[in-house]
């Protein structure tokens, strides 16, 4: 059986080695260990919320350090602490209001919960249960919140009916814990369908023969794009090739296999194409909470220009891209410098490098940095999958994702 | 056997190949001394690179390349190594990657180590042979299925070899690296690896190749701007191919020169070029300062600091002109940090210090007004105020009083202690060992004399305290490298074998500008040279010896005054104590090369040996006929070297007359005395003198001084032979 802390251990050190690729399969996997660390942290009878709170925040702590620059694994340790703190909060206080199934609540997340509490006895059977598989991530995955809400005619329920105060001592242990793993479940789920939710929007957006530009490639775009033309809508792509690593030819590729018109540009060329084009959609690495966007090296460039011909300038990403942190504060690596391979010959350079009849001192410098940050200003609409935002908005949404006490997740080495 | 069954699955399908284990095979031992003195007290794999051992660098990229089972041959320092490994990420971390340490102390060579591995019958199918010191991100896949799909072909297809485009540098004919330049013939098509030469004799622009390899192949492509990344991906075959060789030491010089050589077994050796990634060995301390500062500038990416591959756990922040900070580096605010520049953690720099291009490692102190300039400085080193750092290689625990100033190219070992303002002079090493008497020049058995060093270290404790009493009295005005003993704790050593001359080709140090204008010399000079070069290939393809080097101007490249100039050089090294058997081999490929006959060596020789006679001083005809004399005596042998027939004898007749007209005062007046001489020596017959007086005969009068001169020795000559002639009938 795998011990939560060996599968914290491998994912830091996948993290550390830079093994997973994209903020999408980063987040969700965050979300999925998270996930097993709450199953298995043993709970006390009271401070449940805070033991919890302080085992996901260590875990986390851990998971940032290992990679800064994928912002968005703190903000998934963010959002679960959120989702901790929450159902703290509203387990005590259907706990102030006893045991009455009627209680009323003004919340979304509360209105699956109630359900749940109906069906408390065979919850907590499908709880108990999870705590006593084996947690490896693939039978968590199982425990996706359709198989796990829909009653299992098993005997439990019986049996936890007739059990008296102890049964109900743990039940209550295990409710707070089932919530939160619930809760997790559905973030998961939100992950893996951002990308659906983000494309719903595309038909609403995109209009008939418009000519959209869009710069590197971006899986939220393409599926954006994709979208749009599934809906019959004809229009234009320009893509600018997004040197150096050119991802641009790939996207062209796809987008052509998927039968839309589409026109590869070198990035130089954006500026002259710009009068051309009806919207700018790009994608992003993460949105900071005045509304900046950290995107792949290029699109600033593209934003200027876009915003010099008042091109609407559309930044698509899904919510756990959402960073509530701002660009200035210390603890955000802004950026990531790459090999120069992508950029030059090394052995066409090689001569340029000869530190020993150079003087020692490298004459050759090459940059190569991964990411560039568009000021909020630059942007017109953010399209996240809970709909059409501006950027001053940003804050507001960051205020329903997180709670502020958790913005500093290094707590423990701010003190010490 | 493991070998046979490895084969069957190669036949199979794809699928079945991705499921046997890759192996690879990692040598934690140089089997060099190029690092010595530090490798005495330290194995060279744990010699810390951009603050993390090298081993680190190669074991990461071993695991990012899928790599699932690492056997670590450690010699030299075993314990060491061992000992670092278990307590590293590689043992602990579970799942598919798992190192094994593989021990043995006879081992002397790379070979020996593959014997021994050999030996334990573990290596079950193709694998990995790469050293512990090599950098790489390359991407092995496709190097990998081009090797397997090759061996499925032709079995014989034995070994690929990772390769890299980088251009020598045309000034010093070295790489990047330091190492020299290396030349291989490649066939384009296939990528067959059919020659590979690593020692190229640079001066003389000339290699030779086989010419069966141009009957075999249509077509071959002569590289020297290729790397050789010491990254090998063998066949199970390789390692008993060593046990079968038992005299292959030397992966390169026996091995791959071995094996294109044999034409029995057939065995062939493939290469792979790398496009856009990286791989350099650390080789020597040039290619330590490259690999440093390639990593700085990102090439291998993503073993770089700021990535934490390498497992020391460290946040460290890359700041803007590639300034790497580990998170407690206390600062001051003056200090001034240039770019491309890493400052371990805890570490202190002082007011007004500068730091530039260096690596700085954990837990140093940097004193105020120190200047840090293109150095390397690991941990816990104490540098006070003043000093002067450039190009420097500082150890663990050094510490340096007020106002050292480090040279160029000064290499400090393990814990040294400089006094006050002291300046170490260029490409001094200094370690707390003694520098072992016994130099063996044979690279291969260098390890050999490692285990001593190990032996030897219990003296150092008694050494240094025998220093220490004395520290209190060091003071600032008594300085100067005798001082060094007084206020400090080291040995300097001597340079060791590669002599003086070329210490600043692997140093730390750039090359010092007077060397690159001479050898920018050398290049210009040889620029015009090669057309004629290339025209005097002899048919036999000799190679010409380095020490007949001094290409001059190439304008009369092939004249016989050069020719002359030539041999006088090689006689004058002769003069100067060389072999003899040398001086007739050099003379011999001079005359190769200059396409001339053993007449004109002779003409030449004798010419250079009555200009030695010159050399001495003399007072009267006397003396000058006795030291004509005895250098005719003392290099008769030499001469007769090339007086086989008459012809040249004749020739060196011809060559004296010129000689006495040439130097009239001196050599005219004795010429016929020197002529008996000659006869008397059996240094010429009477044959060649009699034709030569017979060819003068016929001349016009001024033509005829000498043999007027000597016209009494000729006519005695004459008669003698006459009577002789007489006596015979």
């Amino acid at each position: 059986m795998p011990d939560v802390q060996t599968l914290v251990n491998d994912f830091v050190l996948k993290l550390k080695r830079r093994k997973i690729e994209g903020s999408q399969a980063s987040a969700k996997q965050t979300a999925e260990l998270l996930r097993s660390v709450v199953s298995q942290q043993r709970l006390p009878y009271i401070n449940q919320a805070t033991v919890l709170l302080d085992a996901v925040r260590a875990v986390g702590e851990q998971l940032i350090a290992a990679n800064p620059v994928e912002l968005a694994v703190g903000n998934i340790v963010r959002r679960i602490l959120h989702i901790i703190r929450e159902e703290d909060l509203t387990s005590t206080a259907s706990a102030m209001e006893g045991l009455s199934l009627s209680a009323n609540s003004d919340d979304d997340d509360n209105y699956e919960r109630e359900d749940h509490q109906a069906l408390s006895a065979a919850a907590v059977a499908a709880a108990a249960r999870s705590t006593l598989r084996a947690p490896s991530l693939q039978t968590l995955l199982e425990g996706i919140p359709e198989s796990a809400s829909a009653p299992h005619p098993s005997s439990s329920g019986g049996d936890s009916e007739g059990k008296s105060k102890s049964a109900e001592r743990s039940s209550r242990s295990k409710k707070l814990k089932h919530d939160v793993i619930e809760a997790i479940n559905e973030l998961i789920q939100d992950i893996e369908t951002c990308h659906e939710q983000i494309s719903e929007q595309a038909v609403g957006l995109i209009h008939q023969n418009e000519v959209i530009l869009t710069l590197g490639r971006s899986r939220t775009v393409k599926e954006f794009l994709c979208a749009a033309n599934e809906k019959k809508r004809s229009f234009r792509v320009f893509i600018a090739e997004g040197a150096p690593r050119y991802l641009g030819h790939v996207l062209a590729k796809e987008l052509v296999a998927k039968g839309l018109q589409t026109t590869v540009i070198t990035d130089s060329a954006v500026f002259a194409m710009i009068s051309r084009v009806n919207m700018v959609i790009v994608g992003a690495h993460a949105i900071m909470a005045n509304g900046g966007v950290i995107a792949p090296v290029g699109i600033n460039m593209v934003a200027l220009a876009a915003q010099r011909h008042a091109v609407p300038f559309v930044v698509v990403a899904g919510s756990h891209k959402l960073c509530p942190l701002y660009p200035h504060n210390p603890e955000v690596l802004l950026n990531d410098f790459k090999s120069p391979s992508d950029l030059l010959d090394f052995g066409e350079f090689s001569d340029c490098m000869d530190f020993s009849t150079s003087g020692g001192s490298p004459r050759l410098h090459v940059v190569n940095p991964a990411f560039d940050f568009i000021p909020s200003k630059l942007v017109s609409l953010f399209i996240t999958d809970t709909g059409g935002h501006s950027p001053s908005y940003i804050y507001r949404l960051i205020a329903d994702y997180y709670s502020a006490d958790d913005f500093v997740v290094r707590r423990r080495s701010t003190t010490s | 056997m493991a070998q046979k069954k490895t084969h069957r699955t190669s036949s199979d399908d794809p699928e079945e190949l991705t499921r046997t284990v890759l192996q690879a095979v990692l040598l934690a031992d140089s089997f060099a001394q190029k690092f010595r003195p530090i490798t005495l007290e330290r194995p060279k794999v744990l010699l810390p690179l951009v603050n993390a051992p090298m081993i680190e660098y190669t074991l990461a990229w071993l695991e990012s390349v899928g790599v699932e089972e690492v056997f670590v041959f450690c010699c030299a320092h075993s314990q060491q190594v061992k000992s670092y490994l278990e307590n590293s990420q590689w043992t602990k971390q579970p799942g598919a990657f798992s190192v094994t340490t593989i021990e043995s102390h006879d081992a002397i060579s790379a070979g020996d180590a593959l014997r021994v591995i050999y030996t334990h019958g573990i290596i079950r199918g193709d694998f990995i042979l790469i050293s512990g010191d090599t950098v790489s991100n390359m991407s092995l896949a496709k190097a990998l299925s081009e090797h397997k799909d090759r061996r499925k072909k032709d079995p014989l297809a034995i070994m690929t070899m990772v390769i890299k485009h980088s251009k020598p540098s045309a000034l010093t004919h070295q790489t990047r690296l330091g190492n020299d330049e290396i030349i291989m013939a490649i066939d384009p098509g296939t990528k067959e690896l059919l020659y590979y030469e690593d020692k190229v004799d640079l001066s003389q622009h000339l290699i030779s190749l086989d010419k069966m390899l141009l009957a075999d192949k249509s077509a071959l492509s002569l590289h020297n701007d290729k790397q050789d990344c010491y990254i090998d991906i063998c066949s199970p075959e390789v390692l008993s191919l060593f046990t079968d060789n038992f005299d292959y030491q030397h992966l390169r010089r026996h091995f791959v020169k071995g094996l294109l050589i044999d034409d029995i077994m057939g065995y062939k050796i493939f290469t792979h070029e790398i496009q856009s990634s990286y791989a350099a060995r650390v080789d020597n301390f040039r290619s330590y300062d490259t690999i440093s500062k390639d990593i700085l500038q990102r090439w291998t990416y993503p073993f770089v600091p700021d990535v934490q591959y390498l497992g020391n756990g460290l946040q460290i922040k890359l700041d803007r002109e590639g300034i790497y900070k580990a998170p407690e580096v206390v600062q001051s605010r003056s200090a001034h940090i240039d770019s491309f520049t890493v400052l371990g953690n805890a570490t202190t720099v002082g007011d007004n210090a500068v730091i530039s291009n260096s690596v700085i490692g954990q837990g140093c102190t940097i004193g105020h007004n120190v200047t840090i300039e293109g150095s390397y400085i690991w941990d816990n080193v104490k540098i006070e105020d003043g000093c002067k750092l450039s190009h420097a290689l500082v150890c663990d625990g050094v510490h340096l009083r007020a106002g050292v100033v480090l040279e160029p190219g000064v290499i400090l070992s393990f814990k040294v202690e400089v006094g006050q303002q002291i300046v170490v002079p260029a490409y001094s090493k200094v370690s707390l060992l003694p520098q072992p008497s016994k130099q063996d020049s044979d690279e291969e058995l260098e390890y050999a004399d490692a285990n001593t060093g190990i032996i030897e270290s219990p003296s150092i404790a008694t050494m240094m305290n025998a220093q220490k009493v004395d520290f209190p009295t060091s003071d600032a005005d008594r300085s100067g490298t005798s001082e060094f003993y007084v206020s400090g704790a080291g040995y300097i050593w001597s340079s060791c074998e590669g002599g003086n001359e070329d210490e600043w080709r692997h140093s730390i140090a750039p090359i010092p500008a007077d060397k690159l204008s001479e050898s920018l010399l050398n290049a210009f000079a040889d620029v015009d040279a090669p057309d004629q070069d290339t025209s005097c290939i002899p048919a036999s393809g000799e190679l010409l010896p380095d020490s007949a080097s001094t290409v001059g101007d190439g304008e009369d490249y092939r004249d016989s005054a050069d020719f002359e100039k030539e041999v006088e050089a090689t006689f004058q090294r002769a003069l100067a104590g060389v072999d003899l058997e040398n001086v007739i081999l050099e003379i011999n490929s001079l005359r190769l090369s200059y396409h001339m006959s053993h007449a004109d060596c002779a003409g030449a020789l004798f010419h250079s040996i009555m200009k030695a006679a010159l050399v001495p001083s003399y007072s009267s005809k006397n003396d000058l006929y006795a030291n004509a004399v005895k250098e005719i005596i003392k290099w008769s042998d030499l001469l007769k070297h090339y007086l086989k027939t008459l012809d040249e004898e004749i020739e060196v007749i011809l060559k004296f007359e010129e000689i006495s007209v040439e130097t009239a005062r001196e050599f005219s007046p004795l010429f016929s005395n020197i002529l008996s001489c000659l006869y008397d020596k059996e240094i010429l017959s009477e044959e060649a003198i009699l034709s030569w007086a017979q060819e003068k005969e016929g001349a016009d009068e001024s033509d005829k001084i000498f043999t007027k001169q000597s016209e009494q020795f000729i006519k005695w000559l004459r008669e003698a032979s006459e009577e002789e002639d007489g006596d015979n009938d």
